[in-house]
C-alpha cells in the first residue's frame, strides 16, 4: 500500500525563536552542562585529595601519640614487674621470724632501695591484717588493714598493685604486697609503698625511655606531646592517678569521657573534653595493674602544621573552578549571543521568504487576474463600440432599449472589473499579522473566487460543502489566505484537466477546526511525505521555489495549528490543516 | 463581392453578441455560439468562411478547437482571441493551425481586417 502520513507537530517558530527567554534557558543549559562537564570532575578529584592527605596527616601525627603510649606502657609494667619480683623475692629469701625483726626489714628496705629505687617503706602483715613489722619512716608498726581493698586483694590473689590513695599516712601512695605461705600452716603479706613522685616521674619524665630505644621525653616537645597537650595514668574508674597539667591533682576525677571498654591494650580516639576542646587521646592499659597511661593531645594543635596544605587543596582547586566557571559564563553567552544571531538573520530570511512566497502568489494571481478582466473589458470595448457604430454609422438615433441595454451592458462589465480588482487587493493588502474574526467559509470561498475561472477552463470540479456554519475563528486573514491559496494551488498542478478537488470544514474537538482539501491528483510517494515541508523541496523541477509547503507549515505553526497530509500515489492527496478557534486579544 | 461569413466562438455571450452586430454593420455575416462543441456542431450545417475563437472557454478550449476544425476542415481557418500576448500561444495558436491570434480587447478595425484576410487566404 503505497500510502502514508504524517503531521507536523507545531515547534519551532520563527518569532519564537529569538525570543529572549529561550536563550536565557539555553545559556543555563550550557552553563550547566559544561560545568557540570568540567567542574564536578576537579571538585571530585580535590575532595578525594583533601581526604586521602587528612588521612594521611592524621595517620602521620597519631602515630607518634600510639609509640609514646606503648613504650611508657612499656615502661611501667617493667617498673611494676620488676618491683614485684623484688619483693617476691624477699618473701621466699628470708624466713618469717626474721622478717618479723623491724631492723631486719630495715636493711631489707636500703638493699632494695639501693637495688631498684622508688620503695618507701616495707611492711609485713600477719593473718589477722595487723602490720607486726614495719620499715619506714611513718611509724605504721601495729597497723590493722584488714578493711583495705588492696588487703582484701592480695589474699585473694596472692599479689597486688593498688590504686594511688592516701592511706594512714594522708599521702598519694601505691601499695605492692606479696602474700607468703609458710610450710608451719601460715601465712602473711609482706607489702611496700611506692613513692608516687617516682611514678610521676616515669610518666612524665622518663615515659619510654628505655635502653637502647627512641627517647620520648616530654619536655623535648616531641612528636608525642604537643604543646598544651598532656600525659597521666588514670585507674579503672577514671581517678587520676598522677597530677594531670591540664586536668587536676591526682586522685580527683579526669574530665574525659570513658576509656572504650573492649579488652584492646592500647587505643586511639577523639573526644571533647569538659572544656569543650577537642582533643585525641591515646591510651594504653599496664597489664597486672589498675593503671592506663593516657596521652591527650589538642587536635588543632596537631591539625597546625596540617592546615596550610588543607587550605591549599581548597583554595587552589576553588580558584580553577571559579576561572573554569567564569571561562563558561563568557564563553556561553558569546556562543548563545552568536547563535542568538544566527537565528535572527534566519527569522528574517523566514520573514522575507514568506513576503517572496506571498508577493508569488500575487503574480500568480495577477496573471490569471489579468486575463480575467480582459472578459469584461472587452464586453465594455465592444457594447461601447456599437454604441459609437450605432450612433455615427447612421443618422437616426438608435432606439432608447437598445441605448439603455448597452450601457447596463457595459456597467455590468466595469462592475465585474471592479469586483476582481477588489478581490485581487484584499489578498494583497493583509501582509502584517493582525488577529480578526474570520468565516472559513467566505475565506475560502474568496480564495476559490481566484482560482474558479482556471477550474472553469480546465474542467477541474470543486466540491465546497460542509454540513453546518463553521464556527468562527480568531486568526489572520492574510496568512490563511496564504495557507489556502498555497495548497489548492498545489490541488491544482496536482489534478489532470477534468480533475476534482474537495474541501471540507469540520469540527476538530472543543477547540479547533479542520479545514481538508483533497484532490484526486497524481499523489505523493511515501518516500516524499517526510520531506515536502522542507525548505526547498520541490516536484515542480524548474517550475517551483520548494518554499510554498514549507512557508506555509511555518504559518500555520505560527498560527498555533498542525497541518497534515496523506496520500496515495495515483489516486491524490489530502491536506489537513487544523487551526485553534481562538480568543479574541490572544497574541499571536 | 462576398460577405465573408464568421463563426464567433467565446463563453462570454455579451461579447459575442457585441461582435456579431458590430461586424455585421461592416458587411460581415456572423454567427456566435458560446462553446467550442456548438461551433464544430454549426460547422457540420453551416458554411463558414473565418472562425473566430476564444482560446480560454469551458470544455473544448480555442487551441482544441482550431486543432479540430484543422483536422476536419482545414478549408476555413481559425483566428484566436486570447487574454494574453505571449510568444508561447503565438506559437501554438499557429503550430496548431491558427491563422492568427489577436489580444483582447481588441479594436474592431483590426479585427476586421484579420478577419478577412483569414477569409482571403492571405497572410497577415
Amino acid at each position: 500500500m503505497d500510502e502514508a502520513a504524517t503531521t507536523r507537530i507545531p515547534g519551532e517558530d520563527p518569532d519564537e525563536l529569538i525570543s529572549r527567554g529561550r536563550y536565557r534557558k539555553l545559556l543555563l543549559k550550557v552553563v550547566l552542562s559544561v560545568s557540570a562537564v568540567a567542574v564536578l570532575p576537579l571538585l571530585t578529584m580535590s575532595t578525594i585529595a583533601w581526604h586521602q592527605f587528612h588521612q594521611a596527616f592524621r595517620s602521620e601525627s597519631t602515630r607518634p601519640m600510639e609509640r609514646f603510649v606503648d613504650a611508657g606502657k612499656q615502661s611501667l609494667e617493667s617498673f611494676l614487674s620488676e618491683r614485684l619480683t623484688a619483693l617476691a623475692r624477699v618473701t621466699q629469701e628470708t624466713p618469717f621470724e626474721e622478717l618479723r625483726d623491724s631492723r631486719r626489714l630495715d636493711s631489707l628496705l636500703a638493699g632494695m632501695k639501693l637495688e631498684f629505687g622508688g620503695f618507701v617503706d616495707l611492711g609485713l602483715i600477719d593473718e589477722d591484717g595487723v602490720q607486726v613489722a614495719y620499715a619506714g619512716e611513718y611509724g605504721l608498726a601495729g597497723r590493722s588493714y584488714r578493711d583495705q581493698p588492696w588487703y582484701r586483694e592480695v589474699t585473694a590473689r596472692g599479689s597486688t598493685v593498688s590504686d594511688v590513695f592516701l592511706g594512714y599516712r594522708n599521702l598519694p601512695h601505691i601499695v605492692l604486697a606479696i602474700q607468703q605461705e609458710y610450710p608451719n600452716g601460715h601465712s602473711a603479706v609482706l607489702r611496700t609503698t611506692i613513692d608516687t613522685d617516682v611514678f610521676h616521674f616515669l610518666v612524665r619524665e622518663r615515659a619510654g625511655r628505655r635502653p637502647g630505644q627512641e627517647s620520648v621525653c616530654l619536655r623535648c616537645h616531641s612528636l608525642a606531646v604537643q604543646p598544651f597537650g598532656d600525659a597521666f595514668i588514670v585507674n579503672d574508674t577514671g581517678l587520676l592517678q598522677t597530677p594531670s597539667r591540664l586536668y587536676g591533682e591526682a586522685l580527683e576525677r579526669a574530665p574525659l569521657p570513658s576509656l572504650p571498654a573492649d579488652n584492646d591494650p592500647t587505643g586511639l580516639f577523639d573526644a571533647t573534653d569538659e572544656r569543650g576542646v577537642s582533643v585525641v587521646v591515646a591510651y594504653a592499659r599496664i597489664a597486672r595493674s589498675p593503671f592506663t597511661l593516657v596521652l591527650v593531645n589538642p587536635r588543632e594543635t596537631m591539625q597546625a602544621a596540617w592546615q596550610p596544605l588543607g587550605r591549599e587543596l581548597v583554595v587552589f582547586p576553588a580558584i580553577s573552578a571559579l576561572l573554569i566557571l567564569a571561562v563558561i559564563i563568557v564563553g556561553g553567552v558569546y556562543v548563545v549571543r552568536q547563535a542568538r544571531e544566527t537565528d535572527r538573520r534566519r527569522a528574517a530570511l523566514y520573514h522575507k521568504m514568506e513576503y517572496t512566497n506571498k508577493l508569488a502568489a500575487i503574480g500568480r494571481l495577477g496573471a490569471g487576474v489579468a486575463h480575467e478582466i480582459n472578459n469584461p473589458l472587452s464586453i465594455i470595448t465592444q457594447k461601447a463600440g456599437l454604441l459609437n457604430d450605432l450612433l455615427t454609422m447612421s443618422d437616426e438615433l438608435p432606439p432608447r432599449e437598445k441605448m439603455l441595454e448597452l450601457i447596463d451592458s457595459v456597467l455590468r462589465s466595469a462592475e465585474r472589473c471592479g469586483g476582481i480588482t477588489h478581490r485581487l487587493l484584499g489578498f494583497a493588502k493583509h501582509m502584517d499579522v493582525q488577529r480578526e474574526k474570520i468565516n472559513l467559509d467566505v475565506l475560502l470561498r474568496e480564495v476559490l473566487g481566484f482560482l474558479e475561472k482556471e477550474a472553469s477552463y480546465r474542467s477541474i470540479r470543486i466540491d465546497f460543502a460542509h454540513a453546518d456554519d463553521p464556527p468562527p475563528i480568531v486568526s489572520d486573514r492574510g496568512q490563511l489566505q496564504q495557507v489556502f491559496l498555497n495548497i489548492i494551488n498545489n490541488a491544482f498542478a496536482a489534478v489532470e484537466d477534468g480533475g476534482r478537488i474537495e474541501i471540507g470544514i469540520a469540527r476538530a474537538g472543543a477547540d479547533a477546526v479542520a479545514v481538508s482539501i483533497a484532490d484526486n491528483g497524481i499523489g505523493i510517494p511515501e518516500s516524499q511525505l517526510e520531506q515536502i515541508f522542507d525548505p526547498f523541496f520541490t516536484t515542480k523541477k524548474g517550475a517551483g521555489t520548494g518554499l510554498g509547503l514549507s512557508i506555509t507549515w511555518g504559518i500555520v505553526q505560527k498560527l498555533g495549528g498542525q497541518i497534515g497530509v496523506r496520500s496515495t500515489v495515483g489516486e491524490g492527496t489530502c491536506f489537513t490543516v487544523t487551526l485553534p478557534l481562538g480568543e479574541p486579544g490572544q497574541v499571536l | 463581392m462576398e460577405p465573408v461569413r464568421v463563426l464567433i466562438v467565446d463563453d462570454e455571450h455579451e461579447l459575442v453578441s457585441a461582435l456579431e452586430e458590430r461586424l455585421a454593420l461592416r458587411g460581415f455575416v456572423t454567427r456566435g455560439v458560446t462553446d467550442g462543441a456548438a461551433a464544430l456542431e454549426c460547422l457540420r450545417t453551416t458554411t463558414f468562411d473565418v472562425v473566430l475563437a476564444d482560446v480560454k472557454m469551458p470544455g473544448i478550449g480555442g487551441l482544441d478547437l482550431a486543432r479540430t476544425i484543422n483536422a476536419e476542415r482545414p478549408d476555413v481557418p481559425v483566428v484566436l482571441l486570447t487574454g494574453a500576448s505571449s510568444p508561447q500561444d503565438a506559437a501554438s495558436g499557429s503550430t496548431l493551425g491558427a491563422f492568427d491570434y489577436l489580444v483582447k480587447p481588441v479594436k474592431i478595425d483590426d479585427l476586421a481586417r484579420v478577419l478577412c484576410a483569414a477569409a482571403r487566404r492571405e497572410q497577415p
